[in-house]
């Protein structure tokens, strides 16, 4: 199990060097930079601002002083919102990002969870088919649609919740936000539960069940739910990252100070610094996240385990 | 945007169903399409699809405005039959159903454009990999899972940052990400092909490892092609409104669904046909999609149901 863990870890490694080598190189050679403005900087200055950032040195020894840099928490300069650094707009950043991101993700587990095994239960009745047709509605409308159509009934036409903002303690400001976020999440696992559900209780070992006389509620409890979770728990993985890369545009559209908001306004704005970092941090939490729940599915699994 | 039309499980469904004997007398494909034909929805949304992709080619030529024509008489109107603006204008005077048309006809052209290059390039990653196999296979599949891991979206953002927002690039920086499924179903389909004996016979002749793959694998790999790209393209579809919301999408006057929705939801309150308009067309064809993932899967895994 530990052996295990630790060889996920390591194989975890190459890639994030990966991805900060590729993000770099891509970033750097790109044309047009930060201080393209639309009026040209005096030579001289652009010469001190390109001495200020290292750009006047060769490409690799930039990549080096990164590199360093990025192993010691520090991810240079904003290039764009003087007086911060990248690393201090994250550290406001993250944990919004991270709070959203969780809580969306439970609320969209716990939903789905429970969605999916009473469309299972009642195959085939009246409950499952309004269950199955509410599922496909988050899954086929655009998270930014349904965002602005929130805004608009709850916020703007009804007026129950505020449409956007967030400062510290206004938790009425995210009960939309959270929402939007874990719709799809909650309508995939729903649909997942549901499939895998109804194979279960299709299975021998629960007519056996069954037919010695234990009670509905029983038998989902204690038979049915444990193998049933298997695809949802490998679903968990791929769903985080939906839910993190989903957090950039409900972000956006709530105007919510979170890195989602960061890296959309870095890259229109060219901020190859904040770019690089927010998309470093991104994929260090995908890959950490991936890995979490891998070790947990071995855990639950051990044909993983042992291959 | 993955995962709306469930393309992971309809080309694994698919695979499976390769793998076992094909009922004699009746080629696969032939049978899933008998079975996809009777699925009511899945027909409806068929002709609904071609309906607007139809609608979406032709229509401009039907309407009084073009898409970038200003009408200094009618600026911010709801629909007025009586000037031919059968859907509104927007702040600028420009009628709102050409603009609709016109965005539906870009969202379909760059879905098109970027499902044929993940398709090109994932046959030819998938085919070299598994025809190749040992450690080239190895090393090319583990590229995959690498890419697997990585939320592509940021890496179509910062592609379209570096590369400016022109469509073509728009279309291939998309193509670019999307191929990953394609590839894995289509090593799949190469191991188990080319242990084949027309393959042993097409080695045997001389024929060298690329013409073999070219020649032989890939015309053998039409089926999960032809529904790779079905369920890709509405996958694209959402991707590049997803951009074109965020304002990385194409520039104007040309327009596309997600950059006309972008447009209509600040000002939502008080012209709502700026907004849902465009949505309803979006949403129209992510619904047909959709239905159409659903019947090909259904068709192909008859247990399912």
């Amino acid at each position: 199990m530990i052996a295990y863990a630790f060889r996920r870890v390591l194989s975890a490694i190459p890639i994030v060097f990966l991805t900060i080598t590729v993000c770099f190189f891509i970033l750097r050679l790109a044309p047009g930079g930060p201080f393209d403005g639309e009026r040209a900087l005096p030579a001289n200055v652009l010469k001190n601002l390109r001495a200020h950032y290292n750009l006047d040195q060769p490409i690799l020894t930039q990549f080096f002083i990164y590199v360093g840099g990025v192993l010691q928490g520090d991810f240079g300069p904003s290039m764009v919102m003087e007086d911060f650094t990248v690393s201090r707009l994250l550290s406001i950043g993250l944990p919004f990002t991270l709070m959203l991101g969780f809580t969306a993700f439970i609320v969209g587990t716990i939903a789905g969870l429970v969605a999916g095994a009473l469309a299972a239960v009642n195959q085939n009745r009246w409950p499952d088919y309004l269950l199955v047709f509410v599922v496909l509605i988050p899954l086929i409308i655009p998270n930014f649609l349904m965002a602005n159509l929130a805004q608009l009934i709850f916020g703007v036409y009804l007026g129950w919740l505020p449409v956007g903002g967030y400062r510290p303690g206004s938790y009425i400001n995210l009960v939309m936000p959270i929402i939007i976020l874990a719709m799809p999440h909650g309508a995939r696992v729903a649909r997942l539960v549901r499939g895998s559900m109804i194979e279960v209780l299709g299975t021998n070992y629960i007519r056996t069940a069954r037919s010695k006389g234990l009670g509905a509620a029983l038998i989902l409890t204690r038979h049915a739910i444990k193998p049933a979770l298997l695809p949802v728990v490998s679903y968990l993985g791929p769903g985080l990252s939906y839910l993190l890369t989903g957090s950039l545009v409900v972000e956006q559209i709530f105007a919510l100070p979170g890195i989602g908001k960061y890296f959309i306004t870095a890259a229109l704005n060219r901020d190859y610094g904040l770019v690089l970092g927010t998309t470093i941090l991104y994929v260090f939490i995908i890959l950490a996240l991936n890995l979490i729940v891998d070790v947990l599915y071995a855990w639950l699994d051990p044909k993983v385990r042992l291959n | 945007m993955a995962g709306i039309t469930g393309k992971d499980t309809v080309l694994t469904a698919y695979a499976v169903a390769l793998e076992q004997e094909a009922p004699k007398g009746r080629s696969l494909t032939q049978d899933a399409l008998r079975r996809l034909f009777a699925n009511k929805a899945a027909v409806v949304s068929i002709f609904l699809l071609a309906a607007v992709i139809l609608i979406a080619i032709i229509g401009p030529y039907f309407l009084p405005w073009s898409y970038d024509k200003i009408d200094w008489t009618s600026i911010r109107k709801p629909p007025d039959f009586a000037k031919g603006h059968f859907l509104g204008t927007d702040q600028n005077g420009r009628d709102m159903a050409a603009r609709i048309l016109q965005g539906t006809q870009m969202s379909l052209t760059v879905a098109g454009v970027a499902t044929v290059v993940s398709v090109v390039i994932g046959i030819a990653y998938g085919a070299i990999a598994g025809y190749f196999g040992g450690r080239i296979d190895a090393a090319m599949m583990r590229f995959v899972d690498i890419m697997y891991a990585l939320p592509y979206i940021l890496f179509v953002i910062i592609l379209v940052v570096i590369f400016g927002r022109s469509p073509v690039l728009l279309f291939v920086g998309i193509g670019c990400l999307e191929w990953l499924t394609m590839a894995r179903i289509v090593r799949g389909q190469t191991l188990s092909i080319k242990e084949r004996e027309f393959i042993e016979a097409a080695r045997a002749g001389g024929a060298k490892p690329f013409a073999i793959i070219f020649r032989h694998i890939v015309p053998n790999l039409t089926g999960p092609v032809v529904i790779y790209a079905t369920l890709t393209v509405p996958e694209i579809i959402l991707t590049e409104s997803f951009l074109s919301y965020l304002g990385l999408g194409v520039q104007e006057p040309q327009t596309s669904l997600g950059t006309l929705i972008s447009f209509g939801a600040p000002v939502a309150e008080a012209l709502p046909w700026m907004l849902f308009g465009p949505a309803l067309f979006l949403v129209l064809m992510l619904v047909c999609f959709s239905y159409i993932g659903d019947g090909l899967r259904d068709a192909l895994d008859p247990k399912d149901r």
